[in-house]
């Protein structure tokens, strides 16, 4: 069905997807609870910023990585020398660029989540010995579980459609940084490509409902197991 | 066991300003809706934060304004039933009622199976909390409370969101843990039933503060003739409470005769062994009072007394309290039979008490 270097494509797809949902998922826990329980000077500006990219020209964010993390970024020279870690024109930067544009979404979500805990349930936990770590890991974690894997597979999804901050930042090199829309889009700028674009257009629609299938199936299968057999939804 | 609470907090509209403390045995926080009683236990708690004041217990500050102390509520070993249970729903009864067994920072107050037994939980363990009744979901909720390791347990009108038949069953069981654990509570509630059933101290609340404090006996033969209570909760009828202990069962009559400081009550209907602490109810309206002994008359009680002293007239008669011997009673007449009898403080009478109510004794009473 699929030629080896399409199933490369899709290989590499999925590989940035799920590295950037996995990255995203500390940082977007983390900024979702802060947002949801904590009040700070700077509360509005942060949740500003956390949103930026769901507005942002998609080149913008690509431009600003290509700044901070490239070989000569103040972050990436950094990275680089200390760490070993290159971003620049390699899928991890596809990555990254990945887990920028997806936490917006992954934020909402797990947000959205932590609110709907009810505070007295956390306070009814303290009053049983629950200090604030373990409130959190036993009382406001599973029972946020749905939403917070909700914003995962949304953070996921947005990964597999990620382009224009992917192109800026990383370019488009076959087998490293050339992910499906990538490719459709080389596709489309070469004569008789169209056949082949076509055939990953239909695998991208395959990819993303299946992604939107499973978030729902596991949504579904999280709030039973939570909520038990009387809860519909 | 002794809690000291001297709280300052503005609540909205509400200036909570409240002193008191409380020894061992049940207290019972007593006042209308919105009169602060719920603000004083998330104060106790550590879920609220008060201006100003002090919260100690057994000598150990948990909060103290001056000195800068704060303990953090889950530091505070305060087990606490809230009025709408709270359980955590994605645990089953088991996980709910051992959550706080976990982070236990001191003795434990009862064993797990001690708990179940006295709650009748053993049927629960694997439920889950939505498929509970309401009942069942406050004994699960007291078990869980109980089983944290607590040093005081504070109960939030734990039996308001219940139905009758439900109230009488975490009564009996409320009932039953103060007779089998030494464990203070702290206790809120608008009910003069649960008063009567589970208080050994009552504090009096109305507008953010307290109007009346004490021993639940005292207190309550002082309310008819409090002048703030009568403002602030209206003219009811409380009666009054005498703790008391069987002392013979007459099967052949279906009688048994209670021995308490002022003499002998007799009842039908008592349940219990010779010896067995009980606490007897008195509506004020069901004591009648004779300047004469009577005789030829079908009530069993009549117990000599003084007068000490005589309230002011109100819609429903007029209110006296009779010293019988050290116990004082309340008997509720009309103003014409005061004025006919003649009576004033000092004078000897006979109260005629012609119902009695009797429920299991509180741990906190005297022998």
């Amino acid at each position: 069905m699929l030629d080896p270097q399409e199933l490369e494509i899709l290989a590499l797809s999925l590989k940035v997807a799920f590295w950037s949902m996995l990255g995203s998922l500390p940082l977007a826990l983390a900024l979702a609870w802060l947002l949801a329980r904590r009040e700070f000077p700077g509360k509005t500006l942060l949740d500003a910023c956390v949103h930026l990219p769901l507005v942002l020209p998609p080149v913008v964010i690509g431009y600003l990585l290509l700044i901070v993390f490239g070989r000569h970024g103040a972050l990436g020279a950094w990275l680089e020398t200390h760490l070993g870690w290159v971003f620049a024109f390699r899928w991890t930067g596809a990555a990254l660029a990945a887990t920028i544009m997806g936490l917006p979404l992954a934020v909402r979500a797990m947000r959205q989540a932590i609110d709907a805990v009810d505070p007295r349930l956390e306070a009814a936990a303290s009053t049983l010995g629950a200090g604030p770590m373990a409130l959190f890991a036993s009382v406001t974690l599973p029972l946020a579980l749905p939403g917070i894997l909700n914003g995962m597979l949304l953070a996921f999804a947005r990964s597999l459609g990620e382009f224009g901050a992917t192109i800026t930042f990383v370019s488009s090199i076959p087998g490293e940084t050339q992910t499906l829309p990538l490719a459709i889009y080389a596709l489309t700028q070469v004569p008789g490509g169209d056949e082949r674009a076509l055939r990953l257009c239909v695998l991208a629609v395959l990819l993303s409902l299946g992604a939107l299938i499973a978030s729902e199936l596991l949504l579904r299968r999280a709030r039973h197991a939570i909520h038990g057999e009387a809860s519909s939804g | 066991m002794t809690l000291e609470v001297t709280v300052e907090k503005r609540l909205g509209s509400l200036g909570l300003s409240v002193a008191f403390s409380s020894p061992r045995g049940i207290t019972v926080l007593f006042g209308r809706s919105g009169a602060g009683k719920t603000s004083v236990l998330n104060a106790v708690a550590g879920l609220l934060r008060p201006e100003r004041g002090r919260i100690a217990l057994d000598g150990e500050t948990l909060y103290d304004s001056a000195a800068g102390v704060d303990l953090p509520a889950h530091r505070r070993r305060i087990g606490y039933v809230f009025q709408e249970a709270r359980l955590l729903p994605h645990l089953r009864v088991r996980g709910n009622l051992l959550f706080g067994a976990r982070f236990a920072r001191g003795p434990a107050v009862a064993e797990f199976a001690q708990v179940i037994d006295l709650l009748g939980l053993d049927a629960l363990l694997d439920r889950r909390p939505h498929d509970l009744s309401g009942g069942e979901r406050q004994r699960v909720a007291l078990g869980r409370a109980l089983l944290s390791a607590p040093r005081l347990l504070l109960m939030d009108e734990p039996l308001a969101s219940l139905d009758a038949p439900r109230k009488e069953e975490v009564m009996r069981c409320i009932e039953r843990l103060r007779g089998a654990l030494r464990l203070p509570i702290l206790y809120v509630s608008h009910s003069m039933d649960e008063v009567v059933r589970l208080a050994d101290t009552l504090v009096i609340m109305a507008e953010g503060r307290v109007i009346t404090a004490g021993a639940l006996g005292d207190t309550m033969a002082r309310l008819p003739f409090d002048a703030k209570f009568d403002a602030h909760l209206g003219h009811f009828e409380a009666g009054s409470v005498i703790d008391a202990r069987i002392a013979e069962h007459d099967a052949a009559m279906g009688l048994a005769r209670l021995e308490f400081g002022g003499g002998s009550l007799y009842a039908s209907g008592v349940a219990g062994s010779i010896g067995q602490r009980v606490r007897v109810h008195v509506l004020s309206r069901d004591v009648a009072l004779a300047r004469t002994r009577p005789e030829f008359i079908s009530m069993l009680n009549i117990l000599p007394g003084t007068i000490r002293r005589i309230g002011s007239p109100h819609d429903a008669g007029v209110d006296l309290e009779i010293d019988v011997r050290g116990t004082p009673l309340i008997a509720r007449i009309t103003v014409k039979s005061r004025v006919d009898l003649a009576l004033a403080p000092g004078d000897s009478v006979h109260a005629l008490i012609k119902g009695v109510a009797i429920h299991p004794a509180g741990a906190g009473q005297p022998d």
